[in-house]
């Protein structure tokens, strides 16, 4: 199982967990996994073409996927996904 | 991940380029005024803190500038820009979203030139942050911080659809921004270093990232930009829908080769790290960076890296980041606004 992290914005469509185990050897199969058990994140995390949406970012321990094999970014039983909202940086 | 470059070994580099002030690289001088010294900033090679004795690992020291961090040179291109296309107006007040270093440099520049400024501050960052921006006269306009930088770009916006006295040189959608680093941060990096590889920088508006990203790939077009962005704590992630989310206009993501997400507690390590091994005195992204610059380090053969550490540490003090105990202290610590 890995665990994929919610952030607090996606939560309440996520039975209101902070983290949530699933299966899948893929960052595109943890996430299908995970729409399995809250169908109501899909509008949220993908866009109707089924990529994800650009507001959201997924990193696999710490890595945007965006920047390594996107969908097909293998995942272990250890790693983390976190899912995470593009937000304001800057100084 | 393989340097593809050919590149003199690192002694044949160093005859080549005993020091910086035998190439291209223009650091002290004399200069008319405070803001003509913005700029041509140290490159300084940090051995003891890079993983990998086949890479070598230099840090660009922002913080030498003249209000101490990488803005000073954005806030001059934002600032030279409004007088040349004539938006300042006698009773102009330029205002700007921030959590601090831009607008303490825009503050600085205003004052040397007599400009009136207006910052809009998340009210969670720290006491030094305001301090500085009220020396230097900025009116400080606080937004929730709870909402981050996105409140503070919300209520500006906001605020100059209320009072046409307001100019917003916005650095999140302005050229000028990544221009700066183009025209200068990168060209310094090219002057002192020719042999970059890798550059690595924070992620906030995405000007130092595409503005250097572009001029380097000019230079060598296998070279590789990644970022470091901060884990932003539960608490100032005050979002009520993705729809309120933000991706500056000007940042440009096919410019970048990677991008690592790292905690404040990771960040905070690493300062430390770079303050006892190699005596430098940086701010909290900095530590974020050489987290960055480390990890690309170990999966390197060999080759050059480049980080650039935007500000020094004076301006966390009052945040404790160099004594506090980070296990013990987790959740504020993730909930602080260091960036």
């Amino acid at each position: 199982m890995t665990a994929v992290r919610i952030p607090p914005v996606l939560r309440a469509q996520a039975g209101n967990q902070k983290r949530v185990e699933v299966d899948g050897a893929t960052v595109g199969e943890a996430l299908d996994a995970l729409l399995v058990q809250f169908p109501d994140l899909r509008e949220q995390l993908f866009s109707g073409e089924g990529s994800l949406n650009r507001f959201v970012n997924v990193y696999v321990n710490g890595r945007d996927v965006r920047y390594e094999q996107e969908l097909a970014t293998p995942v272990k039983e250890s790693d983390e996904v976190i899912l995470l909202p593009a937000m304001a940086g800057g100084r | 991940m393989t340097s593809t470059t050919e590149r003199p070994s690192n002694l044949e580099v160093d005859r080549l380029r005993p020091h910086a002030h035998g190439g291209n690289a223009r650091h002290g001088g004399r200069f008319p005024s405070i803001v003509d010294a913005i700029g041509f900033t140290p490159l300084v090679e940090v051995p003891h803190v890079c993983p990998n004795p086949n890479v070598r690992l230099y840090a660009k020291l922002e913080f030498m500038n003249p209000t101490g961090s990488v803005k000073d040179r954005v806030a001059k291109y934002l600032i030279e820009d409004l007088e040349r296309s004539g938006r300042l107006r006698p009773d102009s007040i330029i205002i700007e979203p921030t959590s601090g270093n831009t607008g303490i440099a825009l503050a600085m520049i205003a004052r040397r030139k007599g400009y009136r400024v207006a910052v809009v501050v998340p009210d969670n960052v720290t006491m030094e942050r305001r301090q500085l921006l009220a020396l230097f006269g900025a009116e400080v306009i606080d937004s929730p911080g709870h909402l981050g930088s996105n409140g503070a770009i919300a209520l500006a916006k906001h605020l100059v659809t209320r009072d046409d006295r307001f100019v917003m040189p916005y650095q999140y959608g302005s050229p000028e921004n990544p221009r700066a680093h183009e025209e200068t941060t990168a060209e310094e990096i090219i002057a002192d270093c020719p042999e970059v590889d890798v550059f690595v920088a924070g992620l906030g508006t995405g000007g130092t990232l595409v503005g250097v990203g572009r001029r380097l790939r000019r230079h060598n077009p296998d070279v590789r930009i990644i970022a470091a962005e901060p884990l932003p704590g539960e608490r100032v992630q005050g979002l009520r829908s993705l729809d309120e989310g933000f991706i500056p206009e000007i940042f440009d993501p096919s410019v970048l080769d990677g991008k690592f997400l790292v905690s404040n507690a990771d960040a905070i390590e690493s300062l430390r790290e770079l303050t006892e091994k190699e005596g430098i005195f940086a701010g909290v992204s900095c530590g974020a960076v050489m987290v960055a610059a480390k990890q690309v380090a170990r999966e390197m053969e060999r080759g050059t890296i480049v980080a650039l550490l935007a500000d020094g540490g004076w301006k966390y003090l009052s945040e404790n980041v160099w004594t506090r105990d980070l296990d013990a202290d987790e959740d504020v610590v993730d909930s602080l606004n260091l960036w």
